[in-house]
């Protein structure tokens, strides 16, 4: 049967592609007779080294080529095209949540679209479109917010009524429909063909191909790729990139250093009919029906439908390899709701005869996005792997952007999202990746509401006040698999079960938060912190002084015990982390970052870091419990549980001091609490941490203390205007853009990372400009929230997304934040972003293609901040994301 | 009218009742893991019993099922009585003494049995005294007969079903002063029961059964399936070698009004039974004890009647047959269940649910299309079947439940369906009994570890 379907899908395209680079290849070689398997040697150098004939694989090595990188070598075990790729059902679709994908996906239709003609390879491409069915209206709503980001993209794509839906697809039933997204440009290939099509081109620009060779590992010293080992002997090799699908994690695995690569596989099933009596158009649109966990195309006359189920069979987790994915066991009793969901859908196919049953192996990633990047410790390691079954649609964009990053040091986009450096180690234990699969693969299909948090996999790494929050009614979120808090209930109260939480609109919690917001503003409440990165860098010398004056955008050499906001930028000037720095002493520092930074931070730090073993870099993060007193009584709680005063007299903002709470001495308590309002952070080394905490929820009693959450602080930051790393700040966010300059040093009398460009900015202006916005005609009770990527309208022309959005209690408003960006009426080009542009216009922002009025502002309210202290320094800076 | 599934099971499981050896060290040394027992009524009062307990005294465990017939007081008493009979047979002489001693001098009694009940079990207070003085009468006679060889189970479980049977009859013709036990054990031995009592020691299995309930035994096969053994023969026309037996035990005379209609003297539907002694008494002995018993006796046209061409009595006897089968590993189950269950279910069957449900794998090979022609409509009414089939295991926390919703629910396919289901439980009580018999099951689970290790 495995045989029947290979032929079908994909051999006779597969024939005609293959003598086309097979010759190219052949031609290289001319001492070889017979038709071995293996008839080219392998080179004994390259510059890049591909691991993984699939389309990943091709589409790296085709965008290398063409970008005019020389001496690519790609790796495949068995066949091209012949794992995942070759049972993918080859569904094209732009339709995604997330940006990022959005604009790969977007890009691989229209490669795919010219590729046929560009290769002379068939490719199978036929633009049918694609309609997304909505049984709810909470679906129809996250429909609607894809929609209104895909249009602003230019892509074609309406809301359309479920009699539309009739006259689009004959077959639907469409009585349980509340309506459907309808997208006209969305294709269907054959996506083996495609990657035979990319590796013909690939071919033809001079890539090497292999067949039939196994990267046995990668061999890597002092931190960079050296070469590969292969069953056919060495290749030296500069880059490697790992696209080897399902098998990432084993490789990854494979060699001394183990690269964690965050992937797990799953089955996935799909079925294939024979032709209907009057066979199925092949124009006719793709069916997404996501409440019906199915997905529905038009094949050969008959169909092909598949889905994702509820209960998923993960597998491979102890690791089996083998060399092309075999067609697994169909199971049908699996399948059973699948196919209910088939027929309650398109209830004339009773009668169609079945052909086959296909299971082919997907693999999955912890977060539901893909993975590509470096390795955070070998340089040189690449990664290109985990698309999360959306391999077809991602291909073509996904290879472009890796080869950007390994051609010019970083895609042509803000790829954090899907970064390997997200993950860390805590990531690749088999147990969690089997548990967030599982997981994970229901989660294709299913309702995604703001604010919801993976269930498995959680309790990993916690602060040692878990158990006392918990005991208090604290509910959990987890950030890099840290539990944090984000609300705390009061006892009695009772919130929705999980399910029934999910909403766009105004969520259960909003009291309880409404009332820590308040306790923050007129008392003192206290807010688990823990997660934060916390780096150490200390030296002999005047080594880390100089070392992060170069790294970081502000000036360090600030007197001892003083705490500075600075951007870590790269060389565009855009913002890598953003986070503080108290220096400790002439030559320690003491850095907070966000808690994802962990990784990514070390990274750039290790790799930029001169190689000196004088200066010594340190991840303290396990080291501290911290914990963030916020509100005008902190001063007062903090006074007398350590007999120091602490008014702004004596303790100044932004300052840092080692001081004894309670019995516990060498507390790092620094007058910071990322929300702007009044308050200090207490980093205590973690023994500490209950005697600290009891002793501060005492002490605080007579002050009204409470605890709080994340959610809370979320509020406060984001109605004062600050920005965070990660969901506001990206590489391609400079500080002059988000109205940070005055974080930044530019005549700090030595050079620093980005400082050119920050100059040019500073002399020329910007292209896009961060911008508050309050809304102005919205019901909090009534209408749908704001959550992140609203589209933003000025003066009816769209001129960028949110980035995020929070409701402000003290305002009684929303506030979304964002980029203003000018394009021209005509050309489109990207204009100068002023101080005018941005205060002379009507903006709207479109929830779900409702548009509602906003009012844009560059600077916060100060009525918001009760004090200033220091003038020159007022902080802004905030690093939790949701 | 129909009844909602949480209604069909609140009815299912009135009556569900499950033990678990329990374990010491983690470890259960006991070649019996468990049982799961269960009836439903179709009578009103039900006639069936049940009954299990542990021997103390000896090893081993003893479980039964009694099929009453009119009425239940034979069933009750035999299901009150007959352990104590065969535990009683199986005790060691000094035991024996140790337990006459202490009776004789007052002191605390040896637990005999320890009982293993549904709260509905009951025990008849008032006739305990009598009962027990009867029980007591049995081993002192077994103590002067001391036969110094060690008891033999088969011999033990035979001795015990007679010696009860008799006692049952004697306790009738002797009578009672108090007019509430008169009449009590009057009623008993005018009523009827079979008896099918298992008795687990070890890797020693011995089944003892009167009349025609039913014990099988569950067998996994090398590849897993499941196929089912025997271990009693029933005692009704349809067992050639008991009419044969019968037709021997008279004179040729009677041969033709024997077994009429399938039935012993064309009334009695079990050959073998407890109490009865319409067809073990002689005619005068009848009529004696019926004019000068109570009035309700009296006047109850059955117990007056006198079977068609009663010559020859005793036509009817306790005597057990029994069977002994040493367990092996494959050995999962035994099945003891009144003829209610075996009426509608074939043991092939019987064996596969209750496999199926206690390895909870459903054997159901998995489907594969192959080179066949399905269309989506077929597979997907297939699979609904299956997943029916499926669901209706996971209802049940108890075998014998899970068996009798498939007795009572199944539909040609051998699934389980609600509808069926709920029709069959809300008969009115006077039309139940047309539809299904009083039904009672155990199940008593093996331990194949332990029964391995022998």
């Amino acid at each position: 049967a495995a045989g029947m379907f290979l032929r079908l899908l994909s051999d006779i395209q597969w024939r005609a592609a293959h003598p086309k680079w097979r010759r190219m290849t052949r031609s290289q070689r001319s001492t070889s007779t017979t038709a071995e398997p293996h008839p080219v040697s392998l080179p004994a150098q390259a510059q890049v080294v591909i691991c993984g004939g699939g389309i990943m694989g091709t589409s790296v090595a085709y965008h290398l080529s063409k970008m005019g990188f020389k001496d690519i070598v790609l790796l495949e075990q068995g066949r091209l095209a012949a794992g995942t790729t070759r049972f993918c059902a080859g569904i094209v679709s732009t339709a995604r949540p997330v940006s990022i994908e959005l604009k790969m996906a977007h890009y691989s239709n229209k490669l795919y679209q010219q590729l046929e003609q560009e290769t002379g390879v068939q490719t199978g491409y036929m633009k049918t479109g694609s309609i997304s069915l909505a049984q709810t209206q909470d679906r129809l709503i996250s429909l609607k917010r894809i929609a209104s980001s895909l249009n602003v993209m230019g892509i074609p794509c309406e809301i359309i009524s479920p009699k539309k839906v009739l006259q689009l697809h004959p077959l639907i039933n469409i009585h349980d429909l509340v309506g459907a997204m309808y997208v006209p440009e969305d294709a269907l290939v054959s996506s083996a063909n495609v990657s035979l099509a990319l590796a013909t081109a690939a071919s033809r620009n001079g890539v090497q191909i292999h067949e039939r060779t196994s990267v046995s590992h990668v061999t890597i010293q002092k931190g960079r790729v050296t070469g590969v080992e292969t069953d056919r002997g060495r290749i030296q090799c500069k880059y490697f990139v790992n696209c080897a699908g399902q098998w990432a994690y084993e490789l990854g695995h494979s060699g001394e250093e183990p690269i964690h690569i965050p992937v797990h596989a799953c089955e996935h099933f799909y079925l294939l009919t024979h032709p209907l009596q009057e066979p199925l158009s092949s124009s006719l649109p793709t069916i997404v029906d996501p409440d019906g966990r199915i997905y529905i195309r038009n094949w050969q006359g008959g169909i092909l439908s598949g889905g994702f189920e509820k209960n998923p069979k993960p597998l491979f987790t102890e690791g089996r390899n083998q060399l092309e994915i075999q067609n697994l066991q169909e199971d049908w009793d699996h399948f059973g709701p699948l196919l209910s969901a088939l027929l309650r859908r398109m209830p004339g196919l009773e009668a169609l005869q079945i052909m086959q049953l296909v299971n082919c192996p997907e693999s999955f990633t912890p977060d539901m996005r893909c993975i590509m990047g470096e390795s955070p410790t070998a340089r040189g390691y690449f990664v290109l792997a985990g698309m999360n079954s959306a391999g077809i649609s991602y291909g073509g964009g996904a290879g472009k952007y890796l080869a950007e990053w390994i051609v010019n040091g970083y895609p042509s986009e803000n790829v954090w999202p899907l970064d390997l450096k997200r993950f860390g180690t805590l990531q690749s234990s088999r147990t969690f990746l089997r548990h967030r699969v599982m997981e994970v693969m229901p989660l294709m299909y299913d309702l995604k509401v703001p604010r919801w948090d993976f269930q498995t996999g959680r309790q990993l790494r916690t602060s040692p006040l878990y158990d006392r929050l918990d005991a208090q009614g604290a509910r959990w979120m987890e950030k890099h698999g840290f539990e944090r808090v984000k609300y705390f209930v009061p006892p009695g109260s009772d919130l929705l079960d999980l399910d029934h939480s999910k909403t766009f609109y105004k969520p259960d919690w909003f009291d309880i938060v409404g009332s820590e917001v308040k306790c923050c503003k007129e008392a003192v409440c206290v807010i688990d912190m823990s997660s934060f990165t916390k780096f150490e860098i200390s030296s002999t010398g005047d080594q880390a002084l100089e070392s992060l004056q170069y790294l970081f955008s502000n000036d360090l050499d600030v007197p001892v015990g003083h705490v500075v906001h600075t951007g870590m930028l790269n060389e565009k000037g855009g913002y890598e982390n953003d986070c503080s720095i108290a220096r400790l002493s002439k030559r320690s520092f003491f850095m907070i970052s966000p808690t994802d930074q962990q990784v990514h931070c070390w990274a750039w730090l290790k790799n930029r870091l001169p190689d000196d073993s004088n200066l010594v870099l340190e991840d303290v993060t396990w080291k501290y419990t911290a914990l963030n007193l916020i509100g005008p009584r902190a001063v007062d709680v903090l006074s007398e549980l350590s007999y120091a005063p602490m008014t702004a007299e004596h303790f100044p903002s932004l300052f840092c001091k080692e001081m004894s709470v309670g019995y516990a001495n060498g507390i790092r308590v620094m007058s910071i609490t990322h929300t702007g309002e009044p308050g200090f952070v207490l980093y205590i080394p973690i023994e500490y941490a209950l005697h600290v905490y009891n002793e501060v929820m005492n002490m605080g009693q007579k002050y009204g203390i409470r605890n709080a959450g994340y959610y809370a602080l979320r509020s406060l930051r984001i109605e004062k205007f600050f920005a965070f790393w990660g969901q506001d700040l990206d590489a391609f966010t400079t500080p002059m853009e988000c109205g940070r300059e005055f974080q930044v040093k530019l005549d700090k009398g030595m050079e620093f990372l980005g400082q050119e460009v920050l100059l040019e900015q500073k002399q020329n202006g910007v292209y896009k400009r961060f911008t508050m916005f309050i809304l102005e005609d919205h019901d909090t009770d009534m209408d749908l929230w704001p959550w992140w990527g609203e589209p933003i309208f000025r003066n009816g022309r769209y001129v960028g997304k949110t980035t995020s959005s929070a409701y402000s209690y003290t305002l009684e408003r929303h506030v979304c934040l964002g980029f203003v960006h000018h394009f021209d009426e005509k050309t489109g080009e990207k204009l100068v972003v002023t101080t005018d542009f941005i205060n002379q216009g009507e903006y709207e922002i479109d929830i779900a293609g409702q548009r509602f009025q906003a009012k844009a502002k560059l600077y916060p309210f100060s009525s918001l901040f009760t004090q200033r202290r220091r003038k020159d320094e007022v902080e802004l800076s905030g690093y939790q994301r949701e | 009218f129909y009844l909602t599934p949480a209604q069909v099971n609140s009815i299912l499981k009135a009556n569900e009742y499950s033990f678990k050896v329990p374990e010491f060290d983690g470890k259960n040394v006991s070649s019996v893991l468990g049982f799961d027992s269960n009836q439903l009524p179709a009578n009103a009062p039900i006639e069936d019993r049940r009954s299990a307990a542990t021997c103390l005294q000896t090893r081993g465990m003893l479980l039964g099922v009694f099929d009453g017939h009119a009425g239940c007081a034979c069933a009750q008493a035999v299901s009150e009585r007959l352990f104590y009979y065969i535990a009683v047979s199986l005790l060691p002489h000094e035991t024996l003494l140790e337990i006459e001693n202490a009776v004789e001098n007052g002191r605390a009694l040896l637990p005999i049995l320890q009982w293993h009940k549904h709260p509905n079990d009951y025990f008849s207070k008032e006739a305990s005294k009598l009962y027990f003085n009867s029980l007591r009468t049995y081993w002192q006679e077994l103590i002067d007969l001391n036969s110094g060889e060690t008891t033999d189970v088969r011999e033990a479980l035979i001795n015990a079903f007679k010696r009860l049977d008799n006692d049952i009859s004697l306790e009738a013709q002797v009578g009672d002063p108090n007019s509430f036990l008169n009449y009590l054990v009057l009623r008993v031995a005018f009523s009827g029961s079979t008896a099918c009592v298992a008795h687990v020691d070890g890797v020693d299995l011995h089944v003892a059964n009167t009349g025609d309930s039913r014990a099988m035994l569950g067998v996994q096969e090398e590849d897993g399936s499941w196929s089912a053994v025997n271990l009693s023969y029933d005692h009704n026309a349809q067992n050639e070698h008991e009419v044969e037996r019968v037709k021997m035990e008279h004179p040729r005379s009677e041969e033709k009004s024997l077994v009429k209609q399938d039935r012993l003297l064309g009334l009695l539907m079990p050959f073998r039974a407890f109490g009865d002694v319409k067809f073990k008494w002689s005619i005068d002995l009848q009529k004696r004890v019926v004019e000068s018993g109570p009035d309700q006796l009296n006047d109850n046209e059955y117990t007056k009647f006198i079977p068609p061409n009663y010559h020859t009595p005793p036509y009817l006897t306790a005597e057990p047959e029994v069977i002994h089968h040493k367990l092996r590993p494959q050995d999962k189950f035994l099945v003891l269940a009144t003829d209610g269950l075996w009426e509608t279910m074939h043991r092939q069957d019987v064996a596969r649910i209750v496999g199926e449900y206690l390895t909870g794998v459903h054997h159901q090979q998995p489907i594969a299309v192959g080179g066949y022609k399905v269309t989506l409509g077929q597979m997907h009414g297939l699979l609904t079947e299956r997943r029916a089939r499926i669901s209706s295991v996971f209802e049940d926390q108890n075998a014998a439940t899970h068996l009798i919703r498939h007795a009572v629910g199944n539909n040609e396919f051998g699934t389980v369906d609600h509808e069926r289901l709920s029709k069959m439980l809300s008969l009115p009580e006077e039309l139940a009994r047309m539809y299904r018999d009083d039904i009672t099951i155990i199940v008593v689970q093996f331990n194949s570890r332990v029964i391995g290790a022998y």
